[in-house]
């Protein structure tokens, strides 16, 4: 042990770092090259959409529902003491459709979906099924990748729109039940006050989250280490990264989109 | 043809291939043994492209097997995997005609299972298995799925990785002949790793020991029983005695 050595850790750690950055990017540049090149396997597609979208809405919309609600309280709250209790429907539907609702969303969506991805994919790849794919002449990118990653991008705005309703529904209900909203007032403020770009601004948000979900999970699960362990260490790796990076992504995005 | 010129791969500090020279003539039967954990699986994957090599040369009829295109150079191989590499996510039937259902000389479904269902019968297995999942199989089936899957499209390489692994005497015998009738009558060149002394003798026209990340002895059937190779002579007859450690 020299003085140096916890620098040269240090050293050490950033370039791996900054080596496993280099090969994600060089992935996600293959994997999108194969997206418009042919053959394509519309049957794993659809199947991708299944996966991805359509057994994610319960989870979304729960998130969305409680979320929703805890925020117009906590807005009701926080607002009550600028005498500023009206702007809760405005500021909940603000709130939802341009943060939480594309953050929540592919948060649970990456807990869910990613994790299953780098799993299923590991597994394949510990067993040999990857090695059989190529030697099938088909391109485990094109088969395994590309069909994941495109139903993802499609279909995790689709997930960020419902979750958005829902979670306004959510405010909606606390804000008529327990703040003594009335019904049509609490909508036609939502309504009037939403412009074009706060919604869409979430759901770009929850294409490039998409992209980040499944590319994660493909990556860690085709560079899975050996047996079950390896595949373990593939999807926690798969589902922190996916995490963190849909954070880093939200914070990067927003700032493009709202900075100025 | 294929040729190996001194290939050598190793794992991190685990030298696994350490000079590997071998050729497989067009049209024969080429049997690999050695002991567990020699590098035999490593060899045939090598040869596939799976396995990168550190260094040495692979030819297939001449030509480089890392260089030129991929695609058409794996059309010509069938590969059983020693784990079988089933698809979970696939019916039986859709594994075996998974090549069938690709590319540009892609088959019809009703065609490409027939055929599925037809080389599923060779290896003994009935039509009612076609429609399950691999998962649902005993060990001894997913294998003789697998070995299916590798023949389904008539390749004129076929490597199989323990066909006989796990298989009862009789279906072992079933498998052996099938190997032998694939090389003979359709003159497919074919290269098994097996460690069943009986399958030897009725699959090989020739035969190469792995021992050590080399080839220890190599040469036709015939000659294995009256070779003076002690390390062949040990492994054939199964001795717990010899040059060959027993821990490794
Ligand atoms: N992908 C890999 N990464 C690291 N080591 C590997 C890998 N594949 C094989 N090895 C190592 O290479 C050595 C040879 O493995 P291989 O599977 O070729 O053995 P084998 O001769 O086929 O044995 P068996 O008869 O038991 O199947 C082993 O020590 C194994 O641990
Ligand atoms: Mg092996």
């Amino acid at each position: 042990m020299t003085l140096t050595a916890p620098l040269a850790a240090l050293g050490r750690l950033v370039l791996d770092m900054l080596a496993s950055i280099g090969r994600i990017a060089i992935f996600a540049f293959q994997v999108v090259s194969h997206i418009f090149r042919p053959p394509f396997y519309p049957r794993e597609f659809l199947n991708a959409v299944l996966q991805i979208g359509w057994f994610s809405l319960p989870v979304v919309g729960l998130t969305s529902l409680f979320t929703g609600g805890a925020l117009a309280l906590q807005i009701y709250a926080g607002g009550a003491r600028y005498g500023a209790e009206a702007a809760v429907p405005s500021i909940t539907a603000i709130g939802m459709v341009r943060e939480l609702g594309p953050v929540l969303g592919g948060l649970m969506v990456a807990a869910r979906v990613t994790s299953s991805i780098a799993a299923e994919i590991g597994t394949m790849k510990v067993t040999e099924q990857i090695d059989a794919l190529t030697t099938l002449s088909t391109n485990p990118l094109k088969y395994l990748a590309v069909p994941r990653v495109v139903a993802a991008v499609l279909v995790v705005p689709v997930l960020v729109a419902v979750g958005d309703s829902i979670g306004i529904a959510g405010g909606w209900i606390v804000g008529i039940n327990q703040l003594g909203f009335n019904s049509s007032t609490y909508i036609k403020n939502t309504v009037n006050f939403l412009q074009f770009w706060d919604i869409g601004s979430g759901l770009v948000k929850g294409a490039a989250f998409g992209f980040i979900i499944a590319l994660m999970g493909v990556y860690h699960g085709m560079n899975s280490g050996r047996g079950a362990q390896g595949v373990g260490d593939a999807t926690k790796s798969a589902v922190v990264a996916a995490s963190v990076l849909i954070l880093a992504a939200n914070f990067l995005l927003t700032r493009v989109f709202f900075g100025s | 043809m294929i040729e190996l010129r001194n290939v050598h791969k190793a794992f991190g500090s685990n030298h696994v291939l350490r000079g590997v020279d071998l050729v497989i003539p067009k049209g024969t039967s080429m049997v690999i043994i050695g002991g567990s954990g020699t590098g035999k699986s490593v060899l045939l994957k090598s040869v596939l492209g799976l396995v990168r090599p550190d260094s040495g040369t692979i030819t297939l009829d001449g030509q480089d097997v890392t260089r030129g295109d991929r695609d058409a150079f794996l059309a010509r191989f069938g590969m059983l995997f020693q784990g079988g590499a089933l698809f979970d996510s696939l019916r039986v039937w859709e594994n075996v005609a998974f090549r069938l259902r690709q590319g540009a000389r892609k088959l019809p479904k009703d065609q490409a299972r027939a055929i599925a269902i037809e080389k599923l019968r060779r290896v003994g297995l009935k039509e009612h298995v076609a429609d399950q999942y691999p998962a649902e199989l005993s060990g001894g089936m997913q294998k003789r799925v697998g070995l299916a899957r590798a023949i389904a499209a008539e390749p004129e390489i076929i490597f199989f990785d323990e066909p006989t692994t796990g298989l009862d005497p009789i279906m072992s015998g079933v498998i052996n002949d099938l190997i032998r009738e694939i090389v003979t009558e359709m003159g497919a060149t074919a290269m098994t790793i097996t460690h069943d002394m009986t399958s030897v003798r009725a699959i090989a026209d020739n035969v190469a020991m792995l021992h050590g990340g080399k080839v220890r002895w190599t040469g036709a059937v015939s000659g294995l029983d009256a070779t003076d190779d002690p390390y062949v002579q040990q492994f054939i007859h199964g001795r717990a005695e010899g040059p060959i450690e027993s821990v490794r």
